[in-house]
Parts: structure tokens; C-alpha cells; sequence
């Protein structure tokens, strides 16, 4: 039988994994439906028009589920961790009431942009889009500094149990902020765009009326993805050592690295808590320590260093991490061919990415990575804090609320999030349907304007 | 009752004041989306599906940027009345709950139910949910407001709070008295009869207009007898909330100048100025709220913790005062633009000419 904190750390869990992916969408499609527009203005290519509406009308569903599950959230710091709130709401209400303004603006200018398309001047539509995508993008780094907070908590002094010398700015700009809001931010843009990427991919190499759309939507994609995820190693490297300094035992149960002493690079294999041994993993004797410190030898505290009560579950917090940068790797390592690609094809040799049949079935491979390894991510985050609510000041088991049978409301939000999971998939893949990713329209029409290839009529690009 | 240094306006109190402005917001704006929901659920007759077509356009482009309204309270509660908000969020666990679930199915189903491409039974099943979700919503929101207000869920001891059972503690004090529910069948007719108002200006000229015409007449009806009823209920449940109610000269103002805003949107409805009776509607909506809050001044968890007790360190209440400053300079004049594009006429600007 669970117990209530396992209860609201599962139902906190689901609601933060099944609000993310709107969160980071929210975040990436803007930024490939401005760039389409702007294209439109640009070339006054009418497939690019037709691209940003559509990317639009995904964005509106995905935008709308994300501000749902986002009030969920808000009401959940309370009713799952009223302790949490009652000490941390005072210090960290900062960046919350910062996002809840950034978000406001997202939801006015996501409004302008989805219903004035003929209300107002191109340019100002242009730029209501440009606000979609910076507030969108502003909203998400605050929300990451408060977490953040958790992380590296400063701004406050505890004393006798009560908050006291708050510094609400201290906390918001506290020591962990900077790594983690750089790297969700390129992991949003990364995820976002090569799950764009893989549907149009899917659509090219199926055969499709519509190439010119579906070639201008991946290149598109692949035009913010592939820088992403070349960045975003860099930025996971920053990110490690900031753990590394501030929360060693979250970075030992990340790498896996049980017992104090020169650390090596650990892949696979589940530790055991108990023993400190690992079963099944490859050790790179040395490399952890070298790749923190540039020494094979360097001492890096481990798992042991701290009693077994303050220790994050070990085998969830090492797997997790593996995920993470397993697909992280694999999505750099395929822009790293895409941009050489692309590179030699401005120099006369090759075929363009989207005629490569084979860096097709590549990206649609990936397609689902980015959101795999952002749904990893913040596992390692979150559980690797635990029994942690704020690192080293409250843990989470004094933070929970004291109502019980919180069984029930878990059910609750179980049934209703799979729910809602089930019909934005399928909505969005009866709008994805309508662009004609299969050249049997499986009961939908397309709705796109038929290249003139086809009918024989008036061309899809307008002079 | 009240000593006089309670009186004083300090910091607290400012932002206490915010957030029944944006709740205020929150009730014309986001209240009215709720209401359409309600003439969603009760659209009879040849004229029903026009009706909800009007519906869903009035609602359409605004209705994310009007639920923030709701996530600002929450916000600004949290950050600025720290332990209030986690006393509520515990106690009210189980309505607040019920109202979130309504809040997503509500906010997702009218979306799916938008950018649903087929016209089909799918669509309508959602038009359900988003309907039956508009209704439910509103009356939880006021039967939480209600026991707040009624000081059914006072600030106790841990001992004390602790040593309750399960049902004395979480469900009687909004469930087992009748103000609470008062309040929220109140919530629910003023969303309802401020949405009606609303449409009547957004409605074309004709029968459909006049259904929605109809329609902030019976709503308003309805409402002032629920006014009465809640006072009564008050009145029999709680002396002292009564005479929050009904005693000292603002009080009896905000009665006043509630009751002249009926009366003239009872007025305009039957002489069809409708300008007139949209703003007269908002303006009760704004009276029925500020009323409330004035019979809870000063407290902010009656019936013995009031806002200055509860408040955040004084830096946290100046910087997030601050951060409302600069927000309002962004927001109000894109709301102000969000506005006049959608009150504005079709067609200025077609894209695909380009």
C-alpha cells in the first residue's frame, strides 16, 4: 500500500511530466510559426502562409492543454505541499508572479495571432508572433528559476523553523539558475522542433501531394533543432559541473557513482542501494573525475558520502540520467551529419536533407527523443533532490499536506490525464492528417490547395 | 469590534486590494466565458445552434488570457499570504479540487471542441463537457469563497486541526451548511447573467439578440432572489456575517449603489440599450464583489486572522507590487489592443491577397 507522500509525489510527478510537454511546445512552436510567417512576408511564398497557419492551429490546442494543466500546477504547490508553500511562497513568489505576467502577454498576442490574421497589418500580426515566441520562451526560464531555487535554495535564513531576511531577488537569481534555464530552454527548442521535424519527414518519405509544404515545414524544423541539439551537450556539461559543486550526492546518484574516490564513467548496469555495487554496467575507470576536473584521479564525493536517509532512490535517478543523455547524444550526433550535410551541400555536393531518404527515416527516429530525454531530465531533477523538497532545509516528506486519502485524488488526475493525452493526440493527428502526411487520406480530406502537378490548375506558389 | 489601527491602509492591504481587482477581472471577464457555458448547456429550441456558434466567437480568442485573471489570485496569494494560501489550499482540498478538474475539462473541451475539424458527434460530446464543466466550476468557486467568508474554515492550532475527523475537518465546513452552496448558485446566475448581458451586444440584430435579451432578463431575476435568499440564509446561520452584511453606512452604499445598477440594467434589457446594460451589468458584478470584500475587511481568514497577520515580509510585498507595476504597463495596453482588434469589424486585412 502507498502511502500519501508517495500519493502526492506520483500525483506532482504526473502532473509536472504531462504539463511540460505543453510547456515546451509552447515554447518551440512559436518559434517555427514566426519564422514561417516571416518567410511568407519575405518570399510571399503562399506554402509558407499556409505552414504558419497550421503550425498555429497546433500551437492553439497544445497552448490551451498547457494553460489547463499549468493552473492544476499553481493549485497543486498548495494542496499537496501547503508546508512548502507556507515557508518558500514568501521567497520565491517573485519569478511565479513574473511568469504569471509573461504568460499573460503569450495568452494576448496567442489570441491576436490566432484570430486577426485578416484584423490587422501583416507586419503587426509578424509581431504579435514574435511576442508568442519571446514571452513564451520568458515565462518558461522564470518558472525554471523557481525550481532552481529548489536546487540552490538562497534568499532567506531559517530560523527556528520560520522563514526570516528574505531576499526575493537573491532568490530568484540564485547560484543554480543560470545552467538549468539555458539548458530547458535549448531542450525546449530541441524537443519541439525534431518532433515537428518528424512528422513532416514522415509525410516525405511516405509520398505526398504536398512536398513543397511538408520540405518548407522540416526544413523549417531543422533549422532551430539542429543548432539546439548541438548545444545543448555543452550546456548539460555546465549544468553537471553546477550539480557537482552544489548537490554532489545528486550528481553521485546521476553517474552512478556509489563510493568517494576517483570516479569513473559509469554506463548502464542498477545499483544497488543497499551494497553499493552495481550490476550490469560498463565502467570508464577515471573519466568522471577527468571530465569534472580534467584530473583521472580527482576525488569526487560519492552516494556513501552522505547517511542512507539522505540519499535519492539510486537505480530511477541513474537510469533516468542514461536516458537523458543517451538520446541527447544520439539527437546531437545526427545534427552534427545533418549540418555537415548541409554544409557540403552549399558547396555543390549531395542531395538537400529533405530528398535523403534515408536522413528521413533518421529524423523520424528521433522524432520522439527530444521529449523523451526532457521527460528524463526532469526526473534526475526532481528525484535526484529527494528526500529533498528544498535542498538541505525541508524535506518533502515534512512538506505534504496533511488531508488523507490522497489516493483518490491521484486516481483522479490519472483518469483525467489520460484523457486529455488521448484526445490531443487525437486532434492533433486529424489536423496533422488534413496536411496530408499519406497519400491515402484515410477518411480525411486534405484541406491543402493541390499543387498544380495535380490539378492542373493554378499553382501553389503565388508570383 | 475592529480597532482603529487595523484600519490603517498599509502594504498588506494594497495588495489585498490587487487581488479582488483581479478577481474582480476575473469574474467580467472569465465569469462571462463560464456563463456562456451555462446558455451553451441551456440552448433550446430552432435557434440553438446559432446560439452556440455566437457562443464559442465571443468566447474564442480571449478566454486563455481572461483565466490568467485566476492564476494571478492564486499567485499573488502564495507569494504574498504565503500561509493563507496553504492553510485554504489544505483545508478546501476537496472543493478546490472539484473546481481544477472543472477548470481543465472546461478550458480543453471548448478547445477541442474549436479546433475539432469534423462536425460530428465527437464535437458535440464536447460541447457537453465544455457546458456541464461551465456549470459546475462557478458554484464550487463560490462555495469556497462562501465558507471563507461565512469563517467556516478557520485558521486552528495544529493540535486542535489535527485531532478533528476527516469529514469535520475537510468537508463539513463548506459541505453541511447552506451559505456556502448560496454563494455558489449566487456565482453561478451573476456568470450567467452577466454572459447574457454580454451577448446581447454580440448577437446581430433579430431573434437572436432577443433570446439573449430574454435570457438577462430571467438571469437577473433570478439573481436578485438569490441575493435575497443568501441574506436570509446569512442572517440564520451567521449574526455576526449578517451584520458584515447589512450594518455600517458602506455597507449599506454598497447595497445601494448594487441595487441602482439592477435597476438600470432591468431598465436598458426592456428598452433594448444594450450598451447600457452591459456596462450596468459589470457594474453589479464589480458591486456584489467589492460588497463581499468590504464584509471581510479586515480579515483575510475570519473569523480571527486578518490580511496584516498573514502577510509576506514587507521586500516580498514591495517587489512583487513592483513587478504589478511594470506588468500592468505591458498588459493594459495589450489588452486594450487585444480588444479593439475583436470589437473591431471583419476583413480589414486578408493575408492571402498579400
Amino acid at each position: 500500500m502507498m502511502s500519501d507522500l508517495m500519493f502526492a509525489r506520483s500525483q506532482m510527478a504526473m502532473s509536472l511530466a504531462f504539463h511540460i510537454v505543453f510547456a515546451v511546445v509552447g515554447i518551440g512552436m512559436p518559434a517555427l510559426m514566426v519564422i514561417a510567417e516571416w518567410r511568407w512576408l519575405r518570399t510571399r511564398d503562399a506554402v509558407m502562409l499556409e505552414l504558419a497557419k497550421r503550425w498555429a492551429k497546433g500551437t492553439a490546442i497544445l497552448f490551451a492543454v498547457g494553460a489547463v494543466s499549468g493552473t492544476v500546477l499553481s493549485f497543486e504547490l498548495g494542496l499537496l505541499w501547503p508546508t512548502f508553500m507556507e515557508h518558500a511562497g514568501a521567497v520565491i513568489g517573485m519569478p511565479f508572479s513574473l511568469e504569471g505576467f509573461a504568460f499573460f502577454t503569450e495568452a494576448i498576442f496567442l489570441g491576436i495571432y490566432l484570430y486577426a490574421w485578416k484584423r490587422i497589418p501583416p507586419r503587426a500580426h509578424l509581431a504579435a508572433g514574435v511576442v508568442v515566441a519571446f514571452s513564451g520562451a520568458l515565462s518558461g526560464a522564470f518558472v525554471v528559476c523557481a525550481n532552481a531555487w529548489m536546487n540552490a535554495p538562497a534568499g532567506f535564513e531559517m530560523v527556528n523553523g520560520q522563514v526570516t531576511n528574505v531576499d526575493p531577488l537573491a532568490a530568484m537569481f540564485n547560484a543554480a539558475a543560470p545552467a538549468q534555464v539555458v539548458h530547458m530552454t535549448l531542450a525546449a527548442y530541441a524537443a519541439t522542433a525534431f518532433a515537428v521535424a518528424g512528422i513532416h519527414a514522415f509525410a516525405l518519405w511516405r509520398g505526398t501531394l504536398h512536398r513543397a509544404f511538408h520540405r518548407a515545414a522540416l526544413q523549417i524544423a531543422l533549422v532551430i533543432g539542429l543548432p539546439a541539439a548541438l548545444l545543448q551537450p555543452l550546456s548539460g556539461d555546465w549544468s553537471a559541473r553546477d550539480v557537482a559543486v552544489r548537490q554532489p550526492v545528486k550528481l553521485a546518484a546521476m553517474e552512478g557513482h556509489l563510493r568517494t574516490g576517483p570516479a569513473a564513467f559509469v554506463i548502464g548496469g542498477w545499483p544497488n542501494g543497499q551494497t553499493l555495487e552495481h550490476t550490469g554496467a560498463i565502467e570508464i575507470p577515471g573519466a568522471l573525475s577527468f571530465l569534472l576536473h580534467g584530473d583521472p584521479n580527482a576525488v569526487i564525493p560519492g552516494v556513501d558520502s552522505v547517511p542512507a536517509e539522505d540519499r535519492p532512490p539510486l537505480g530511477i535517478v541513474h537510469l533516468a540520467f542514461q536516458i537523458m543523455i543517451g538520446c541527447g547524444s544520439v539527437m546531437a550526433a545526427l545534427s552534427l551529419f545533418g549540418v555537415y550535410r548541409w554544409w557540403q551541400r552549399r558547396r555543390g555536393r549531395g542531395v538537400p536533407l529533405p530528398d535523403d531518404r534515408r536522413f528521413l527515416v533518421a529524423i523520424m527516429l528521433t522524432a520522439p527523443l527530444g521529449f523523451i530525454a526532457l521527460e528524463a531530465g526532469w526526473t534526475v531533477t526532481e528525484v535526484g533532490r529527494q528526500p529533498w523538497i528544498v535542498q538541505g532545509v525541508m524535506r518533502t516528506a515534512e512538506a505534504v499536506t496533511p488531508m488523507p486519502g490522497l489516493g483518490v485524488t491521484f486516481a483522479l488526475f490519472t483518469v483525467l490525464y489520460i484523457g486529455l493525452a488521448v484526445a490531443v493526440v487525437f486532434l492533433l493527428w486529424r489536423q496533422i492528417l488534413k496536411t496530408g502526411v499519406t497519400p491515402v487520406p484515410l477518411g480525411v480530406t486534405s484541406e491543402l490547395p493541390l499543387p498544380s502537378r495535380v490539378t492542373g490548375g493554378s499553382p501553389i506558389t503565388k508570383p | 469590534m475592529i480597532s482603529p489601527a487595523e484600519l490603517t491602509w498599509t502594504l498588506p492591504h494594497i495588495v489585498a486590494g490587487v487581488m479582488v481587482l483581479s478577481l474582480n477581472a476575473y469574474v467580467l471577464l472569465g465569469g462571462a466565458d463560464f456563463g456562456g457555458g451555462v446558455w451553451d448547456f441551456f440552448a433550446r429550441g430552432d435557434r440553438k445552434d446559432e446560439q452556440r456558434a455566437l457562443i464559442a466567437e465571443a468566447i474564442g480568442p480571449i478566454w486563455e488570457a481572461n483565466h490568467v485573471w485566476l492564476i494571478l489570485v492564486v499567485v499573488l496569494l502564495f507569494s504574498c499570504f504565503p500561509k493563507a494560501f496553504a492553510h485554504l489550499a489544505t483545508e478546501l482540498h476537496v472543493p478546490l479540487t472539484i473546481m481544477l478538474v472543472g477548470v481543465v475539462l472546461r478550458g480543453s473541451a471548448f478547445t477541442f471542441r474549436t479546433y475539432d475539424s469534423k462536425r460530428d458527434t465527437v464535437q458535440r460530446r464536447w460541447g457537453r463537457v465544455f457546458s456541464i464543466a461551465s456549470l459546475l466550476t462557478p458554484i464550487v468557486l463560490g462555495v469556497c469563497l462562501g465558507a471563507i467568508a461565512a469563517g467556516a474554515v478557520p485558521m486552528r492550532d495544529p493540535a486542535t486541526a489535527a485531532s478533528l475527523s476527516f469529514m469535520d475537518r475537510f468537508v463539513h465546513p463548506w459541505f453541511a451548511s447552506p451559505f456556502p452552496w448560496a454563494v455558489g448558485v449566487l456565482t453561478l446566475l451573476l456568470f450567467a447573467f452577466l454572459a447574457a448581458s454580454y451577448l446581447t451586444l454580440e448577437a446581430p440584430e433579430g431573434p437572436l439578440r432577443e433570446v439573449f435579451r430574454r435570457r438577462a432578463q430571467q438571469s437577473q431575476l433570478a439573481l436578485l432572489i438569490t441575493a435575497a435568499t443568501t441574506l436570509v440564509v446569512a442572517r440564520a446561520e451567521d449574526p455576526r456575517l449578517f451584520e458584515g452584511l447589512t450594518q455600517g453606512h458602506t455597507a449599506l452604499a454598497m447595497h445601494a449603489v448594487t441595487a441602482c445598477a439592477a435597476a438600470a440594467s432591468l431598465w436598458a434589457l426592456a428598452n433594448r440599450r444594450f450598451q447600457i446594460a452591459r456596462f450596468a451589468a459589470a457594474a453589479q458584478a464589480t458591486f456584489i464583489l467589492w460588497g463581499w470584500a468590504w464584509t471581510q475587511f479586515p480579515w483575510l481568514i475570519p473569523p480571527d486572522h486578518t490580511i496584516t497577520m498573514l502577510a509576506a515580509p514587507r521586500i516580498t510585498l514591495q517587489l512583487i507590487l513592483s513587478a504589478l507595476g511594470v506588468g500592468t504597463v505591458i498588459l493594459l495596453p495589450s489588452f486594450v489592443y487585444l480588444f479593439r482588434v475583436f470589437k473591431r469589424g471583419e476583413t480589414v486585412f486578408d493575408a492571402d491577397q498579400g
